[in-house]
Parts: structure tokens; sequence; C-alpha cells
């Protein structure tokens, strides 16, 4: 069903300050969805509006075809995983997830069963009598999870699911997260700071800055075709030339930039006149780095040397600075197993992306 | 043994015996033969016996366990209820005077608000003819509403610590807010409302001041019997006495760390 989840005109005003200005939102049934913004930017207003904590200012939300805006939580079939994880800490394991059930006076039979499904899907079955503090953080999120996922709700919300788990466990937890919402075909809405965590968990993402979606798309649409310098810097890292527009041809919108010295060509979809001032933006690994000028003529090429460069292992990076002293950052992967160095400081060097690799920036 | 720690040692010693050889002395010679407190005279259990027949003080016991045991239930009642408004409304009309309101009792001289109780008292009773008369249900009235303030400060201290997200999460899963108070938040604040409790009887049974204020002609606290008894002189038997009242406190103080430890 499409529409499952419909966000219309909310705003949530506390005071003077609008958390959420005005925010429309659908998001389909079965979808992993991210909210993505830094703190402060509404994303957590919004996700306790979805879960009935908070009451919007103004506007409507609707979930499978009903008008929750004014329901109260208790009422909504949503359910919501909490960053602290808020396990009831005077009930054992069991008790915790049979909770939701109990206060829906399932039978007690209907309730062991499900309890035991639960249990097995977050693989907790030896812990069922432990009390919370007997558990690690990462058992105590799977108490949350299976607590929050047993009364089979039409929507889970997931507030910052990973932030307090460390490295390794995040990335099992994560795909753990990715097949529980595959088996069980319920619609995911996560909030989260982390834009690894977005990028690999959901199948949407909107960014959020100011109370206001910046841009909502697929993870590769966020990332290679930012609708603003926004989203562009706060997902991943991006390097940015000021320009003018020369010249908009079907081929590309041509820039010339001082500040890299050549004439670039840049995709957009956006809407550019000669003369207007833009920006054109090249992720770091979408750039080459060479010692000789490269032979294309499509590509661009710019001359540089190397300002300062790190070795991470599976990667490198580079800082190369323009002769306009411009800083662009390169990161090449390190496909040859060498322990010399490929390049060193101040060597002259060349970097060069195909004209397809570069988008604009508006604003 | 450094020279530190012996240092260390004495002053721990010394607080000790500052603080506990008083309560020795009153057990120890509660045991004492001799008519003049202050007189050792022998072992003798007499003063217990003499205790048990003399029914004023019995009586007086009696009315100051009643009244703390009833004062400290309603003040643990309507404390504990002060202290979730207080912790869990952040906003609402008349906030900063009801909190203001809650812990001025604790502040307020006990004779100002003796006093001002009783005049309350006995203008309640000339316009409406009730209280008919000072006593039992005018000190409860009395205990309740100062020991009410230690018990919501305690309760709201220990529900600003509690996570707010447990009654969040339980309302989530479906739990009515009354629902989520007994299921939740009661039995995570039990301990602070035992302790509430406790602070509660030991203030009420220990007030003189207060109670002298609002309690009427024939309704003796047993702190104001054995004020009214040691101006006239101390006699053994209130040796015997405080012997008991430390007996039961001490085992109180006993059996609710015990509970406490059980707990965790």
């Amino acid at each position: 069903m499409k529409d499952f989840i419909r966000i219309r005109g909310i705003s949530k005003h506390f005071g003077d300050f609008a958390a959420v200005d005005n925010v429309d939102l659908t998001i389909e049934k079965g979808e992993l969805f991210a909210i993505l913004g830094g703190s402060g930017c509404g994303k957590t207003t919004l996700l306790r509006m979805l879960a009935g904590f908070e009451t919007p200012t103004s506007g409507t939300i609707e979930i499978d075809g009903v008008d929750v805006t004014n329901q109260p939580p208790y009422e909504r079939h949503v359910n919501m995983m909490f960053q602290s994880y808020a396990v009831f800490p005077h009930m054992s394991v069991e008790k915790n997830i049979a909770y939701g059930l109990r206060k829906e006076r399932t039978p007690g039979k209907e309730i062991a069963k499900r309890v035991d499904e639960m249990l097995e899907l977050v693989q907790l079955g030896n812990f069922r009598s432990r009390k919370p503090d007997q558990l690690s953080g990462g058992q105590r999120q799977r108490v949350a999870l299976a607590r929050a996922l047993i009364k089979r709700p039409k929507v889970l919300l997931l507030d910052e699911p990973l932030a307090a788990l460390d490295k390794k466990l995040r990335e099992r937890t994560q795909f753990e997260l990715m097949n529980i919402q595959d088996e069980l075909g319920v619609t995911f809405v996560v909030v989260t700071h982390d834009q690894e965590e977005a990028m690999t968990l959901s199948t949407r993402i909107a960014v959020m800055d100011n109370g206001r979606f910046q841009q909502i798309g697929t993870p590769k649409e966020i990332y290679e075709f930012p609708a603003n310098r926004f989203v562009a810097e706060f997902i991943g890292t991006i390097n940015t030339f000021k320009g003018r527009v020369a010249a908009v041809a079907d081929e590309g919108i041509k820039v010339y930039s001082t500040e890299a010295g050549v004439t670039l060509t840049a995709l957009g979809k956006q809407l550019v006149e000669e003369g207007q001032e833009i920006e054109v933006a090249v992720r770091p690994e979408k750039i080459f780095i060479s010692k000789e000028k490269p032979e294309s003529d499509d590509d661009v090429c710019i001359e540089g040397v190397v300002d300062d460069l790190g070795y991470l292992g599976n990667r490198s990076l580079y800082r190369i600075r323009l002769e306009s002293g411009k800083i662009v950052q390169v990161s090449s992967q390190n496909r040859r197993r060498s322990i010399t160095r490929f390049l060193e400081w101040e060597d002259k060097v060349w970097i060069s992306w195909r004209a397809g690799s570069a988008v604009v920036l508006l604003d | 043994m450094n020279r530190q720690s012996r240092f260390i040692v004495s002053v721990l010693a010394f607080g000790y015996a500052f603080l506990y050889i008083p309560l020795v002395l009153v057990i120890v010679y509660s045991f004492n033969d001799s008519r003049i407190a202050t007189v050792w005279g022998g072992f003798s259990t007499r003063w217990y016996g003499e205790l048990l027949r003399n029914e004023q003080i019995l009586d007086a016991a009696f009315l100051s366990l009643r009244i703390a045991l009833t004062s400290a239930t309603i003040a643990t009642i309507f404390g504990t209820m002060a202290g979730i408004a207080l912790a869990r409304f952040r906003r609402f009309r008349g906030r900063t005077l009801f909190s203001g309101m809650i812990v001025s009792p604790m502040v307020m001289p006990e004779v100002i608000t003796g006093l001002s109780l009783l005049l309350l008292f006995v203008t309640l009773q000339q316009l409406t003819g009730w209280p008919a008369q000072r006593g039992f249900g005018t000190i409860t009235i009395a205990h309740t509403t100062f020991a009410m303030a230690y018990v919501a400060i305690i309760v709201q201290s220990r529900l600003m610590s509690m996570d707010e997200s447990l009654e969040e999460a339980a309302m989530d899963l479906g739990g009515h807010p009354l629902r989520v108070m007994f299921d939740i938040t009661l039995p995570l604040i039990a301990p602070a409302m035992v302790a509430g409790w406790l602070l509660a009887f030991t203030l009420s049974l220990d007030d003189l001041v207060i109670a002298s204020f609002v309690s009427g002609p024939g309704s003796n606290t047993l702190p104001m019997y054995i004020f009214s008894k040691v101006k006239l002189g101390v006699s053994p038997d209130i040796n015997a006495l405080a012997t008991l009242i430390i007996l039961l406190v001490s085992s109180g103080v006993l059996l609710s760390w015990l509970v406490a430890r059980r707990r965790t």
C-alpha cells in the first residue's frame, strides 16, 4: 500500500522556537526510513510526535489511513525503541517483553507463545529470567527491540538505535535490524545523527536541519545528488569550487572557477542562468590522482602539489593544494600492495575527474 | 600503624563515643536499682516493671505510636503525589508557588507552625464546631503537614534521577497513564517512599513543640510526657522507656536496611 504514513504540514513550537517547521512526508509500507540530522534539528521531536508523546502545534499525522494526530501513545499501533532502551529495571527479560501484551489483556497462553517467538528472534532464550542489570548493553537493546515488536506494531520507531553500542556490535546489530525488518515487514522509522548508520540501514533518508527537510531520497540520491550545500556537507566530505556560470549546454553546465583555475563542467538538474554565482562539488573518491597529465579531454584536469597525505590502510587521503591556494581532498583506494609511498609531500600531481562526477550546488 | 591512620582512628573513636556514650549510659542506667537516676545502686529490672504499670506512660506511648503511624502513612501518600507532580509535570500554572509551599514547612520554625495550626484549629472549631476537641486528630494533621514536605523532597529527587523514558515506554506499549504509575513509577520509587515513611514516622515520634501547641487536655504524646516529667527531675523509669525506644528505632533501621539490601 502506498502512503502508509502521511505527515501533512506538521509543526511543533516550543514557545517561539519551531522545533519542527511545517514538514510534509510520506512513508510507504515496509520501508526502512531514516531521519538524519544533527542534534537540535528537530528529528527527535518529529519521532516523538509519531509516537504520540508530543502533540503537534499544527498539521496532521495519518498512519494506515487513520488520523492519529491526537491519539495518545497507548492507543497507537506504533511502538518505539528508546535511545536509552528504557528496559524496566524491576522486571525480568521475559516480563519486559510480555508487558505490551499484558496491557492488551492477551490470554496467558498466547503471551507465552509470542514471548518465546520474540526471545528466539533476538536470541535471548537463555536470558529470559535475568534482570536488566545482569545484561550487557547489546542484550538490553535486544530486549527493548523484542518488547517493541511483540505487539506487531504497524510502525516501529527507533531513536538512535546504535548510538550506545561499540563499533563491532554496531555493525552486527545493523544487519540484524535489517534482517528482522525484512522478516517481519514492519515499517521502520529510524532517527539518527550518524550518516553511516542511515546510509547502510535505510531504503530512504530524509536529511533534516532547522526543523525542515533539506532533502528526501535514497541513500544514493542523497550522496550523489545532494540538493544543497547542507546535504552535501552533512553526508560525507565534499570539495566545493565557487564559480560563475559561463554557458549552459546539453552536455552540462560550464562554470568558470578562479578557485580551480579552469572551467569546470557539472551536471545539474537545477535551473541556472549564465553569469550566476554557483558552486561545483566533487566527492574526494571521485577524483583521480596521477603524476602525469591525463590524456582524456572530457575530464577536468587541474595541476597541484601534495599538501598533506594520510595512509588509512584500505585507502589514502591526500590534500592537494592548487595554484589558487584552494585545498582539494582526494581519497584513493590502495589497490596495490607496496611499502613505499606512491606520492610524497610537495610532489607535483594532476587531479582529474569525469565531468559527470561533479554536481551543482545553488546555496 | 602509622601516625596518620592512628590519628584517623582516634578521631573516629571520639566521634562515635560522642554520639553513642549518652545512649549507652541511658541503657545502663535503665537497669539501675537506685531511685535516683544518676546514682548507681546495683542491677535491677524493676523500672521496666514499673514502666508497664504506669498507665500514663503507656497511654502517651500508645498515642504517639498511633499518631506516628497514621501521619507517616498519610504524609507518604500526599508527599509522593506532590513529589511526582514536581518531578514529572515541568510546566503548570503556579509551579514555583507550589514547590515553595511544599518545602516551607521544612524551614519554618516549629513554634510558628505550631502556633499557626493552633489558631487554625481554634478558628475552625468556632466556625464549624470541628474539631470538637484537640488531640489525636489535630496532632496527626499537624504532623502530616510537615512530614509531607520531607517525603515530597525524597520522592522528587528519586524521580529526577529516574529515566523518564521508562514511563514513556510503558505508555508506548499500551499502558494507560494510571496503570503505568502502578506498574512502573511506584515500584521504582518504592525505596524512596519507604525511606520517606520512616523519616516521617521518626519525625512524628520525635516532635514535642508542634504537638504541645495543637494537643488538648488529656492527650499527651510521649515526648510531651517525658518533657513534663523531666521538669520535676529524671526518674529511672524514663531511662527504661528510652531504652525501649532505642531498641524499637534501631530494629526499625536494621529492618529497612535489610529490606533495601535484598532489593538490590
